[in-house]
C-alpha cells in the first residue's frame, strides 16, 4: 500500500527526517513510536504532501505509484486520510459541511455518523473552533469516516481522550479499517476483509489504543531515523521499561 | 478616498433633475430587469413576504404599500404634509452643515421614505424598501425617517441599486432613525451600486431605554466608491446596538465603511463586526466605540482579507471616558491561511475550491433576522462574487 523509500525531509533548511524506509503492506496496520520532536508528525505531513516539509531526497509509493510530487487533493483522492494532531479552525465552514466535502461524490448521512462517534452536538459550530482535545478528535475520526481512505495516518488518536470516548474512537478506528467486529449489515465478515483491504499507520505515544486495535507491527522514529521495526507490544514494552534510551542506541 | 468630508464629490458634475416616473401600482408589472435588480437587494415583487413596501425611481416614489395596521409607510414629503410634528425629526441631530455631503443635502430636493411602527406593535415580516438610480449621471438625493415607537419591532431591509449599463451617478442619503423605549429595529442594507456611482449615506441613530437596533450592511458587487461612517447613540438604560457588515471590493472600488456607536447609558452594549475582502479594491473599516458612562460593554471586531492584490485598513477604535467601561478588539489583516487551504485539500479539494470554501466561510457571518429566501440569495451573490475574485 505505502513503500518509503530513503526519505529524508528538511524544514525550513533543518534535515528532519534522514534516510526513512518503511513499507505498509496492504491490510496492515503499523504503529509509529518515537519521543516528542522526533518527526513523527512531520512524517504523516510529508506523506500528505503538505508544504514547508521539503522531500530533499528519496520517494513515496502509494498503491505502487510515485506520488512525491503530487499536490495534496490528489493524494486524498487516490485514498490517502489523514486525521490531524492540531488541525487548523475554519471560521465560518461548518463541521457537518465539512463532512459532506470529505465525502466527494458519495451520498453520506452525516447526522447518522455524527450520532454513531458522539459528535452531532458540533455539526453546526464552525471547523475545530474552540473544540476540546477530545472532540478534535472524533471531529477528524468523524471527516475520515467520510472520507474513507484506503491508507489512514492517524496522529496521536486517543492522546487527551477520556476513557469513554477511547472506546468509542477504538470502535471507529476499526470500522475505518474495517477490522471492526460490527459489520455493515448484509455482509459476511470475509466478504469484508475481502473488500479493499485498509491500511493505517498511527502515532501513539501511550499505546492506551493498542487496548482497542489490532496493530500489525510497531516501528520507532528517533532523532528522524526511523530504527526499530517489530512487534508493537513488545516495542511499547521496552520503551515503558527502558524509555527511548535503547532505542538511541540502537540507532547508533 | 481620503476626504470622509464629502470634498471630493464634484456635485456639478451630476443632474439634479430627472423625469418623474410613473406609479405603479402593481408591482407584478416592474419591467423584468429592474425586477431583477431589485431581487439582487432583497427587494421582492412578491407582496405577500413583505408586511409593506417603499420604492424610489430617481426622484419619485414609484410605489408604496402598507399591509399591517399600525405600519406606515410613505414618502419623506408626503408624510411632512401628513404629520406636522415630523418636520422637528429632520435635521435634529444631523446638522446641515456638518459637512460637505450634508450641506448639499440640505440646499438640493429630496425625496426618502418615512417608516413608522407605531406603540407595541410588531411587525410580522420585514418591510422593504429599494432606493434605485434609473437616471444617468443623476444625483439621487434621499431624506429617510424611521420611527420605531415604545415597544413596537420591526425589520427593514433597504436594497439600493442602480439601472443595469448606468455609468456615473451620486446617492446620498441622510437618514434619522428613532428606535423608543423598549422597541427593536432590525435594518438590513444590501448594495448593488454601478461600478462608477459613488455613494454618501449620512445616518444618526437614537436608541432609548432598552431599546435595540441591529443594522447588517452588505455590500458584495462593483461601485465606484462608498463612504459612511452612521452614528448611534445608545441613550437609554439598557439600550443595544450591534453592527455586522460585509464588504467586498473588486478592482476600482473604494469602500471606506464603519460605525459608531457612543454608549451613553449604564447597562448599554455595543457590537461592531465587519468582514472585508478586498481583490483589487481599497478598504477601509472603521468602528469607533465610545464608552461615556460605567457598566456599558462593547466589542469590535474588524477582519479583513486581501486576496491577490488591494488595499485594507483596519481602524478600530475605543474611546472609555470613566473607568468601569468594558471595551475590547480584535483586528485583522492579511491573507489565508495556507494551513487552511491545506486541510482541506487534504479532505478532497483542489485548491481554487479550497480557497473559495474559506473565502465563504470568512463572509459567512451571522446576519440577524435574514429571511431564508434571502439568505439563500445572499449565499448565491457571494458565490458569484467569488467565481470573479478568483
Ligand atoms: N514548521 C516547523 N518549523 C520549524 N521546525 C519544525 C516545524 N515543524 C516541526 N519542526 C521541528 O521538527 C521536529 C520534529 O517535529 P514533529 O512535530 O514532527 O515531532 P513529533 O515527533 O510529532 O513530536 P510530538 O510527539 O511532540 O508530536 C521538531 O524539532 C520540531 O520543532
Ligand atoms: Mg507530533
Amino acid at each position: 500500500m505505502l513503500t518509503i523509500e530513503e526519505l529524508t525531509v528538511e524544514i525550513g533548511g533543518k534535515p528532519i527526517l534522514k534516510n526513512i524506509n518503511m513499507e505498509i503492506p496492504p491490510g496492515e496496520t503499523h504503529i509509529l513510536f518515537g519521543p516528542n520532536g522526533s518527526g513523527k508528525s512531520t512524517l504523516m505531513m510529508t506523506l500528505m504532501g503538505f508544504s514547508g516539509y521539503d522531500v530533499t531526497h528519496g520517494r513515496i509509493l502509494f498503491k505502487g505509484e510515485d506520488i512525491t510530487g503530487l499536490p495534496i487533493h490528489e493524494r486524498a483522492r487516490m485514498g490517502m486520510g489523514v486525521a490531524f494532531q492540531r488541525p487548523p479552525t475554519i471560521n465560518g465552514l461548518k463541521t457537518g459541511q465539512l463532512v459532506k466535502v470529505c465525502a466527494g461524490q458519495r451520498p453520506v448521512a452525516v447526522e447518522e455518523l455524527a450520532r454513531q462517534i458522539n459528535c452531532t452536538q458540533f455539526l453546526e459550530r464552525d471547523v475545530n473552533h474552540h473544540l476540546s482535545g477530545g472532540e478534535i478528535k472524533r471531529s477528524e475520526l468523524l471527516q475520515l469516516l467520510a472520507q474513507d481512505p484506503d491508507l489512514v495516518l492517524l496522529d496521536e488518536p486517543e492522546s487527551g481522550v477520556d476513557l469513554e470516548n477511547i472506546v468509542l474512537l477504538g470502535d471507529t478506528i476499526n470500522r475505518l479499517l474495517h477490522r471492526g467486529v460490527k459489520f455493515p449489515a448484509g455482509k459476511t465478515h470475509r466478504e469484508m476483509l475481502q473488500a479493499r483491504p485498509k491500511s493505517a499507520l498511527v502515532i501513539t505515544h501511550t499505546g492506551h489504543i493498542l487496548d482497542y486495535i489490532t496493530a500489525d507491527r510497531g516501528q520507532v522514529l528517533y532523532n528522524g531515523h526511523l530504527c526499530c521495526s517489530r512487534n508493537a507490544r513488545e516495542i511499547l514494552k521496552w520503551i515503558g521499561e527502558y524509555g527511548y534510551e535503547e532505542c538511541f542506541r540502537c540507532a547508533m | 478616498m481620503r476626504d470622509v468630508n464629502g470634498g471630493d464629490i464634484d456635485f456639478r458634475q451630476y443632474r439634479t433633475e430627472a423625469e418623474a416616473h410613473e406609479y405603479i401600482e402593481d408591482l407584478g408589472r416592474v419591467a423584468p430587469s429592474d425586477a431583477e435588480k431589485f431581487l439582487q437587494v432583497g427587494v421582492s415583487t412578491q407582496a405577500n413576504e413583505r408586511a409593506g413596501t417603499f420604492i424610489q425611481m430617481d426622484r419619485s416614489v414609484v410605489h408604496c404599500r402598507t399591509g399591517q395596521e399600525g405600519l406606515e409607510i410613505m414618502g419623506i414629503n408626503q408624510a411632512l404634509a401628513r404629520h406636522p410634528w415630523l418636520a422637528g425629526y429632520l435635521w435634529r441631530h444631523i446638522s446641515p452643515d456638518g459637512d460637505a455631503i450634508t450641506a448639499h443635502a440640505k440646499a438640493a430636493p429630496a425625496e426618502g421614505y418615512f417608516i413608522r411602527a407605531r406603540a407595541g406593535v410588531k411587525v410580522a415580516h420585514p418591510v422593504q424598501s429599494c432606493l434605485y438610480i434609473a437616471r444617468d449621471g443623476f444625483a439621487q438625493n434621499v431624506h429617510n425617517v424611521v420611527i420605531v415607537e415604545e415597544g413596537a419591532e420591526m425589520h427593514i431591509i433597504t436594497g439600493c441599486a442602480t439601472a443595469p449599463h448606468l455609468t456615473t451617478g451620486l446617492h446620498i442619503g441622510v437618514s434619522e432613525f428613532y428606535v423608543r423605549k423598549g422597541g427593536r429595529l432590525t435594518f438590513t442594507m444590501i448594495h448593488d451600486w454601478g461600478e462608477k456611482i459613488n455613494v454618501r449615506p449620512r445616518s444618526v441613530t437614537m436608541v432609548e431605554e432598552g431599546g435595540v437596533l441591529v443594522s447588517n450592511y452588505i455590500s458584495l458587487r462593483p461601485l465606484g466608491s462608498l463612504q459612511m461612517f452612521p452614528t448611534t447613540h445608545l441613550a437609554g438604560r439598557g439600550a443595544v446596538g450591534r453592527f455586522n457588515s460585509i464588504l467586498v471590493a473588486s478592482r476600482g472600488s473604494r469602500l471606506d465603511v464603519g460605525a459608531r456607536i457612543l454608549l451613553e447609558a449604564p447597562d448599554t452594549r455595543a457590537e461592531i463586526i465587519s468582514r472585508a475582502i478586498t481583490y483589487g479594491g481599497d478598504i477601509i473599516a472603521r468602528g469607533d466605540l465610545v464608552g461615556r458612562v460605567a457598566g456599558i460593554k462593547a466589542h469590535l471586531e474588524c477582519k479583513g482579507l486581501i486576496l491577490n492584490d488591494g488595499l485594507m485598513r483596519a481602524i478600530p477604535e475605543l474611546t472609555g471616558h470613566v473607568p468601569g467601561v468594558e471595551m475590547s478588539h480584535e483586528a485583522a489583516v492579511g491573507r489565508i491561511d495556507r494551513r487552511e487551504i491545506e486541510y482541506l485539500m487534504a479532505r478532497g479539494l483542489d485548491e481554487e475550491t479550497a480557497v473559495s470554501t474559506i473565502v465563504r466561510g470568512f463572509l459567512n457571518v451571522e446576519i440577524e433576522g435574514l429571511p431564508p429566501p434571502l439568505r439563500a440569495r445572499l449565499d448565491q451573490a457571494i458565490a458569484e462574487t467569488q467565481k470573479d475574485m478568483m
